[in-house]
Formats: C-alpha cells, sequence, structure tokens
C-alpha cells in the first residue's frame, strides 16, 4: 500500500483534556481509508488534528510534506477536502453561495458537482439551512468535489440520514474514491464493507489496529473487541 | 534559610506594614515625605485597599474564570450605602459598615443571581449593564441622595474620633492592612475550600464540572457573592480613606482599572492581584505628580505629552502586559526560571521531544 | 407635536451615529467574537482627526471628514494587525487588549488637545435648520441620518454582492468552517477592522457637528450604547444593528424628554441587561 498521509503519534489536548494519546494512521493512496472505532474513540479529533482545527502535536506527512505546524486554510490548499461530522454548511447563506465559498480552482468543477446532485442545481437559490439532512450532506460532499483535492476527508457523512440517501451518499464516496483518495470516518459497517479498503481503529485516543478492513469485518471476535459490534448501533443494510 | 525565608515573607511583610506608621525612614523616590508622614501613610493605605479590592475582583477573573465588566458597583455600593446610612439614616459608623457591607452582598446576590444565567462574554455585558445602570443612578442624584457629581461627604460627627483628622490617619491605614489581611485570608480559605476546587475546575472547563453532576451556576454565584462583599468592604475602607463618597468609584473607568491591575499582577496567582493593586494605584498617584513635575515639563512634546497621561501609560503598560507577559508579574519568576531550563536543556539535549502543548 | 418632530428628529439622528459605531462593532464581534472595547476610542480618534484636519489643517469641513474617516480607519487596521491577531489564540486577551487600548488612546488625545470639550467648527451649509412639520431641526441631524443610511447601503452591498462580504457572512455563522475551505479568514478579519474603523471615525467626524463639540471621551461615553444597540440587533447583522440604532436612539431621546433626566439612558442600560437575560443566544450562541 503506498501512503499519502501518514500521521505519527498524534496528540490533543483540549483545556487540559488528553483527546489523542499517540495516534498513528495510514491513508492510502488510492481508494476509501476507513477510520473506525466506538463513540468517544477521538476519530473526530483526529480528522479535526489533520485538518488543523485544533492544536495537535505529532507528524503529520502528507504526499512527502510536512502538513503538523500549517494552519488550517494551508491544509485544505495542499489540497484536502473536509466534510465535517456536523456538515459545517452555512445556515443563513444559498446552496449556491455555499459552493462559491469553496471555490480554489481556476475552473470549479460544477460539471461534475451537479452531475452527481443534480437537486443542488435546482435548489441553487434555496438558502442551505432549509435543506434537509441529506441534501445538506450533499452540500458538504459537493464542496470537497468542486476542487481538484488529492485527498478528501468525509466524517461521517451517512450520520442521521435515511437508508436510501445513504446509499446515494455511499454511492456518491465510491465513485469519488475512484480519482480521489478518500479518509472516511464512519459507524455505519456495512457502508465500510462495502466501499473501504484499508482501515484503522480508535480507542481511547489511541491506535488499536490498523489493516484490511474487510479483514478486520469479517473476523468476528476482532471486530467485536475493536469496534463493540452489536452493542451500540445496528448497521442499516446498504445495498451494493 | 531560602525556604524560611519562602515561607515567612509574607509575615515578615506584615509586621514592617504594621509598624511602618512609626518609621521615619525616608524613601525618596517612592514617596515624598518619610514613611510614617500621614501623607505617606495615606497613600500605602490606598494602594492596600486597590490590592485588597484587586483581590477580591480576581476570585472572579482568575479563580472561577467569570470576567466581570461590573465589579466597581459593589465597590460603590458599600462606599454609598455606608456613607448615606450615616447620614440619611443617623447610624454610628460601625453599623453604617455593617449595612453598607450587607447591601453590596444583597445585591451582589440579587444581580449574580441574574448575570450569572449568561455565559461568556453575555455574562461581561449583562454585568457592565447593570454597573452603569448604577454608575447613571449615582450620577443622576436621585432625591438629592448621592449629591451627582460632587458626591456625598462622610459625616465626621458619626464618625468615632480615633477615625478622624490627619493625626490619626496611622488608624486608618491600619485600617487598611486588616481589609487586606481578611481578604487575602478569605479568598485563601474560599479558594483552598471544597468550593475552591470547583471554582478552579469551572475556569479549567466548565462543561466538565457539569459532567461531575454538578451545577457551576451555584458555585459561581457563590463567588461572585462574596467578591462583592470583599468588593463593599473595601468601599468602607475607602470611605473612611478619602472621607466621602464621589461617582468616580461607581464607572466603569473603576472596573476597568481593577481589571488592569490583576491582569498587570497575576491573575489567579496569590500575590498578583495584590501587587497589582498596589504597583497601580501607586503608580497612578506618582505619575500624576511626574505629569506635573518639572523635569517632564522640559522635554519636547513627543515625550511629554504621553508621560503626562497616566491612563495612557497604563493602559498601554496594559497592553504590554497582556501580550509579552501573559500571567502577569506574578508569574514572572517562574517563565523566566522556565526559559532558563530551556535554554539549558536545548544545550545538552539533541532532540528535546515536543510536549503536549 | 413640535417637540414630537424635533425629539424624532433628534433621536434619529443619535440613533444614525450608534449605527456607525455598531455596524462595525457588530461586525468585528459576529466574525471574531473580539467585543472590541477600543472601539468608542476608534470614534474619538476620528473626531479629533477630522477637527485637527478643520481647524489647524486649514481643510474644508468637506475634507476634514474623509480626513479624519481614513486616520480612523488606519488606526483601526493598526489595532488588529499590530494587537488583535497576535493573540489570535487567546480570546480573552484580545479583548483585554482592546480595553487597554481604549483607555490609553483617549488618554493620549487628552494630552495633546487637553480634556476640555473642543467646539468643532460648522461649515454653513451644514449650521442652519429646517421646517419640518412645524418643528425647527437642526441640518446637522439630516446629515447624520444620510451618512447612516450611506454606510447601511454600502455594507449591504458589499455583504451581499463581494467574495469577502461572502466570507464574512459565513464566518459570523461559523469561523473555523471557512478556514476548512481554505480561505484564510484573518484577511477578512483586518478587512472588518477596516470596516469598522472608518464607520465608527466617520461617526465622531459627524459627532462633532451633531454635538457641536468634542471632548476626548466621548466616543468611551457612546459605546455602551453601541453595545446595547448590538446585541438587541443580533451580532454580526447590519441590518438588525440598524434598526437596533433606531430604536435605542428614539427611545433615549423621548425617555430623557418625557421622564426624568437620565432615566433615558438609564432604561436603555437595563434593556440591554434585560435582552441578554431574555435571549442570551442573540450573543453568544457561538461562543458556548
Amino acid at each position: 500500500m503506498t501512503t499519502l498521509l501518514a500521521v505519527r503519534d498524534l496528540r490533543v489536548v483540549i483545556d487540559g483534556l488528553h483527546i489523542l494519546h499517540g495516534v498513528d494512521l495510514d491513508v492510502a493512496a488510492t481508494g476509501v481509508t476507513a477510520l473506525l472505532g466506538r463513540n468517544g474513540a477521538g476519530k473526530t479529533t483526529t480528522v479535526k488534528a489533520v485538518m488543523g482545527l485544533v492544536p495537535r502535536t505529532g507528524s503529520l506527512v502528507f504526499d512527502g510534506a510536512d502538513i503538523g505546524r500549517l494552519p488550517t486554510h494551508l491544509v485544505v490548499r495542499r489540497g484536502i477536502g473536509y466534510a465535517p461530522e456536523d456538515r459545517g454548511i452555512f445556515a443563513g447563506l444559498s446552496v449556491a453561495e455555499n459552493l462559491r465559498l469553496a471555490e480554489r480552482d481556476s475552473a470549479p468543477a460544477y460539471d461534475l458537482v451537479f452531475e452527481l446532485f443534480p437537486e443542488l442545481k435546482q435548489r441553487h437559490k434555496q438558502a442551505a439551512g432549509t435543506l434537509s439532512g441529506g441534501q445538506q450532506q450533499m452540500v458538504a460532499i459537493a464542496r470537497t468535489l468542486l476542487n481538484g483535492n488529492r485527498l478528501i476527508i468525509a466524517d461521517e457523512p451517512t450520520k442521521g440520514l435515511a437508508p436510501k440517501i445513504v446509499t446515494e451518499v455511499a454511492d456518491v464516496l465510491a465513485r469519488a474514491a475512484e480519482t480521489v483518495p478518500v479518509l472516511l470516518v464512519e459507524q455505519n459497517l456495512a457502508l465500510v464493507r462495502r466501499v473501504a479498503g484499508h482501515c484503522a481503529v480508535l480507542a481511547d485516543g489511541r491506535t488499536a489496529h490498523q489493516g484490511d478492513a474487510r479483514e478486520l469485518l469479517a473476523d468476528e471476535d476482532a471486530a467485536r473487541r475493536l469496534l463493540g459490534v452489536g452493542s451500540h448501533r445496528p448497521a442499516p443494510e446498504v445495498t451494493s | 534559610m531560602t525556604t524560611h525565608l519562602k515561607r515567612w515573607w509574607p509575615l515578615a511583610l506584615l509586621l514592617v506594614l504594621l509598624i511602618a506608621p512609626y518609621s521615619t525612614l525616608p524613601l525618596p523616590g517612592l514617596l515624598d515625605g518619610p514613611l510614617g508622614s500621614p501623607g505617606s501613610l495615606q497613600l500605602i493605605a490606598l494602594c492596600l485597599v486597590y490590592g485588597g479590592l484587586a483581590t477580591g475582583y480576581d476570585l472572579l477573573l482568575g479563580r472561577t474564570g467569570l470576567l466581570s465588566f461590573g465589579h466597581a458597583l459593589y465597590f460603590a455600593t458599600g462606599l454609598y450605602a455606608t456613607d448615606l446610612a450615616m447620614l440619611e439614616l443617623g447610624l454610628g459608623f460601625v453599623p453604617a459598615a455593617v449595612f453598607g457591607i450587607a447591601c453590596s452582598i444583597a445585591l451582589a446576590l440579587l444581580l449574580g443571581s441574574v448575570s450569572l444565567r449568561v455565559t461568556g462574554i453575555g455574562f461581561s455585558m449583562v454585568t457592565l449593564a447593570f454597573a452603569q445602570a448604577g454608575a447613571i443612578l449615582v450620577q443622576r442624584n436621585p432625591g438629592g441622595l448621592t449629591g451627582g457629581e460632587e458626591g456625598r461627604s462622610a459625616p465626621a460627627e458619626h464618625l468615632p474620633d480615633a477615625l478622624i483628622g490627619i493625626q490619626n490617619t496611622a488608624n486608618l491605614y491600619w485600617i487598611a492592612v486588616l481589609y487586606l489581611v481578611v481578604t487575602l485570608a478569605v479568598v485563601q480559605w474560599t479558594v483552598s475550600s471544597p468550593t475552591g476546587r470547583i471554582w478552579a475546575g469551572i475556569r479549567e472547563n466548565e462543561r466538565r464540572v457539569e459532567v461531575l453532576g454538578l451545577r457551576p451556576y451555584g458555585f459561581k454565584l457563590v463567588a461572585f457573592t462574596v467578591a462583592g462583599g470583599l468588593a463593599g468592604a473595601g468601599g468602607v475602607v475607602y470611605l473612611l480613606l478619602t472621607g466621602g463618597a464621589t461617582p468616580q468609584a461607581a464607572s466603569s473607568d473603576a472596573t476597568l482599572a481593577l481589571l488592569v491591575m490583576v491582569v498587570l499582577g497575576g491573575s489567579g496567582t496569590r500575590w498578583g492581584p495584590l501587587l497589582g493593586g498596589v504597583l497601580y494605584t501607586w503608580a497612578a498617584h506618582r505619575l500624576g505628580d511626574l505629569a506635573n513635575s518639572e523635569s517632564i515639563a522640559e522635554l519636547p512634546s513627543v515625550l511629554r505629552v504621553p508621560l503626562s497621561q497616566p491612563l495612557f501609560l497604563l493602559g498601554t503598560l496594559f497592553v504590554a502586559v497582556v501580550y509579552l507577559l501573559p500571567g502577569g508579574l506574578a508569574r514572572l519568576p517562574a517563565r523566566l526560571r522556565a526559559g532558563r531550563a530551556a535554554r539549558a536543556a536545548e544545550g545538552s539535549v539533541t532532540a528535546v521531544p515536543e510536549g503536549a502543548a | 407635536m413640535n417637540t414630537v418632530v424635533l425629539l424624532a428628529c433628534t433621536g434619529l439622528g443619535l440613533g444614525a451615529l450608534y449605527f456607525l459605531v455598531a455596524s462595525g462593532l457588530s461586525l468585528i464581534f459576529g466574525l471574531m467574537d473580539v467585543l472590541n472595547f477600543a472601539h468608542g476610542a476608534l470614534l474619538s480618534v476620528g473626531a479629533y482627526a477630522a477637527w485637527w484636519a478643520a481647524t489647524d489643517g486649514g481643510l474644508g469641513f468637506w475634507l476634514a471628514v474623509p480626513f479624519g474617516t481614513a486616520v480612523g480607519t488606519a488606526a483601526s487596521v493598526l489595532l488588529e494587525l499590530a494587537l488583535i491577531r497576535p493573540l489570535y489564540a487567546r480570546p480573552r486577551d484580545q479583548i483585554l487588549a482592546t480595553v487597554g487600548v481604549g483607555l490609553a488612546l483617549p488618554a493620549l488625545i487628552m494630552g495633546i488637545w487637553g480634556a476640555d470639550a473642543r467646539p468643532f467648527p460648522q461649515p454653513e451649509s451644514l449650521s442652519g435648520t429646517v421646517r419640518l412639520l412645524g418643528a425647527t431641526v437642526p441640518v446637522n441631524r439630516f446629515v447624520l441620518m444620510a451618512a447612516a443610511l450611506i454606510v447601511l447601503v454600502l455594507l449591504r452591498l458589499f455583504l451581499a454582492k463581494t467574495r469577502y462580504g461572502l466570507i464574512v457572512r459565513a464566518g459570523v455563522e461559523d469561523r473555523a468552517m471557512v478556514t476548512a475551505l481554505g480561505i484564510d479568514v484573518r484577511k477578512a478579519f483586518t478587512l472588518v477592522f477596516a470596516i469598522g474603523g472608518a464607520a465608527a471615525s466617520l461617526g465622531g467626524a459627524l459627532a462633532g457637528l451633531y454635538f457641536g463639540s468634542l471632548n476626548p471621551g466621548q466616543g468611551t461615553g457612546l459605546l455602551i450604547f453601541a453595545f446595547v444597540v448590538v446585541v438587541m440587533g443580533g451580532m454580526g447583522s447590519v441590518t438588525g444593528a440598524a434598526v437596533a440604532s433606531v430604536g435605542v436612539g428614539l427611545v433615549q431621546q423621548f425617555a430623557n424628554y418625557y421622564t426624568a433626566a437620565g432615566l433615558g439612558d438609564l432604561s436603555v442600560v437595563v434593556l440591554l441587561a434585560v435582552l441578554l437575560l431574555v435571549k442570551p443566544r442573540g450573543l453568544t450562541g457561538r461562543l458556548a
């Protein structure tokens, strides 16, 4: 596996609380890398730390360059698109404005975005806050697809969505991953099984396991031990 | 030897403070007259009162993490309520003082219970609004009570003889020392009590306190009320020292001055606010004298104009401290030590592992 | 009736002044969470710069006002670059730094030009009065209203039509997310400080016209009422600030006139406390 983003000994302390105490993570240069773990394991914090949204220490090497000291906007300009956990939609801005804000390239890929999400074209002028959860998630993902990114980070993109929309989002992620590597934080293990290649599992702010996602999910003991499968959240069916 | 010095210096300092009125030691530059002269005692007493006020204010700012912009209100309440209790109700000084402090505590309890319903900068602005309302009230002289711009003088006939007249400045001075000691003791005692540990928790991370199943609101209200009472007591001593109540005591500038003192000295430290209060008050007085001195008058205007404005110097100093000396003067020695240690470590070890920031 | 018209015009003029201070304050607070205690001082800088230009500088009123505005804008940008920006990771210290500047600047002005009020030269074209509905209203009230209206329209155009306006609107909602789209939001910080400083110092230059004189403490005295406006109008909302300015200006004038003097000021200040308590989210929604 070729590594695009190598995270070593990532630590985060917020308000005196140690949230991450040494996360290691390799994001593959192709396909979807899944970041797994129970609630509160530190998945979202890891992603935020990569983006520079929380103070962090440790080594973050992206495509051979150290990005561990870069402010967030420069991390993004290295070619990392980010769809955060809460979607990060600007509710008072229109869909078009939300997208326009994300434009970095001279020729943003609106064709691709509207091909994947035709709804967004129809709802161009609608305030993003009045969209449904699924539509908001489309805006969040669309913002990462507008620019020629080298990595897309999606933090629980299917959280709280209806099963039909989950499938739609999964389709888009699978399609995006054909050209851009994706780091996917996800609780929906059926979706992970469908799209992910490599995976890392966090527990209590540390990396507990790295390896092939399907192998892990096939190993019932390991899956139960690392992810507590079945104990916290039933995975909805995903048709592939 | 040094550990003894460390442990006993506050007591030694207190002794020095207590016997200062008997001293004729001249401190040129620091004080105009000898140490025991009425003028010097008056200035030192004022410094100590502000040191105490700043220490009390830090109960909110540094110990509980509450940025109140209205602390002067409780100081002014103690000041005016005591004065008016003597003037209008004809009470003697001691009952009036008790009344004044009770008023401060009651007002702090009342307005604190309201203000603390909002957090963060909202709390700061609510306290600012209440204090501003108080300042406007005092200015407008309702029913001729507050005396408006002029303020009201304390009635000599209601004050004990031992507290009147220039020959008794030493007595006022000792009262100021007493106020400071009591304030330091109250702050030290409450901060090291179980409640004080919750305050520290609230300052660090309020949500974590909530997670423990405690309601921060009640603990914050205790801090607010205790600080209000201490400010009220400071108002009583201030009334004795200055012989009257003036509206400047209620102004938002008065709160800002406390803020400057605390930040200057070192918020959240035992001695920092005292240090800041003493330094600020002393500097404000000496700078005022300096502004009128001949050595300043002869300077070119580029230097003379800023140097003649104490508030400009203090404001600038404040910004400099916030910017260059986070933690204030009280943390300066520790910072210097840490800096030296870091340099020493860099010299001996090639790769310093980066600690969690 | 005459009195009502005059009071209304005076209240609107005052409201216009509040708006010029509060619009920038609101944008700065909305975008950066910095409660700028130096904002009143910026008004004073604009006022004294305009006054200096109009008297010692020998510029006419119509050049003195832009001069004052330019000086105030420069001071505001300098404040952001030199003091606010380095304290980016320490939000409370940012506020404290503005407190220090808010103390120091008026004191410096006092040191240079004295503590006493200075008469502000009134151009002849603006010193007269107008008959309106039977009342005699000073022209300068309308100058302030016009200036505030122009600033309101320009601000709204800026926010709606420009990319930086878009960044500011988005930043008011979620600053971190703006940076997570690859935007250097600090440029927007400097920009809102420039805008806020420009509006406040324009207000300062025109306050000389409105009050007839200027003194070093003028700006700081207006600041608390601008706070009321910001909270009432909702942080980051320019239109909200405009509506609230009008409300506060009118309430204050009428209450001061028809009840005891000072009661208007008092009522507005108490209104601030009540508003914050009733809708704390209005101000601290994102701070939480």
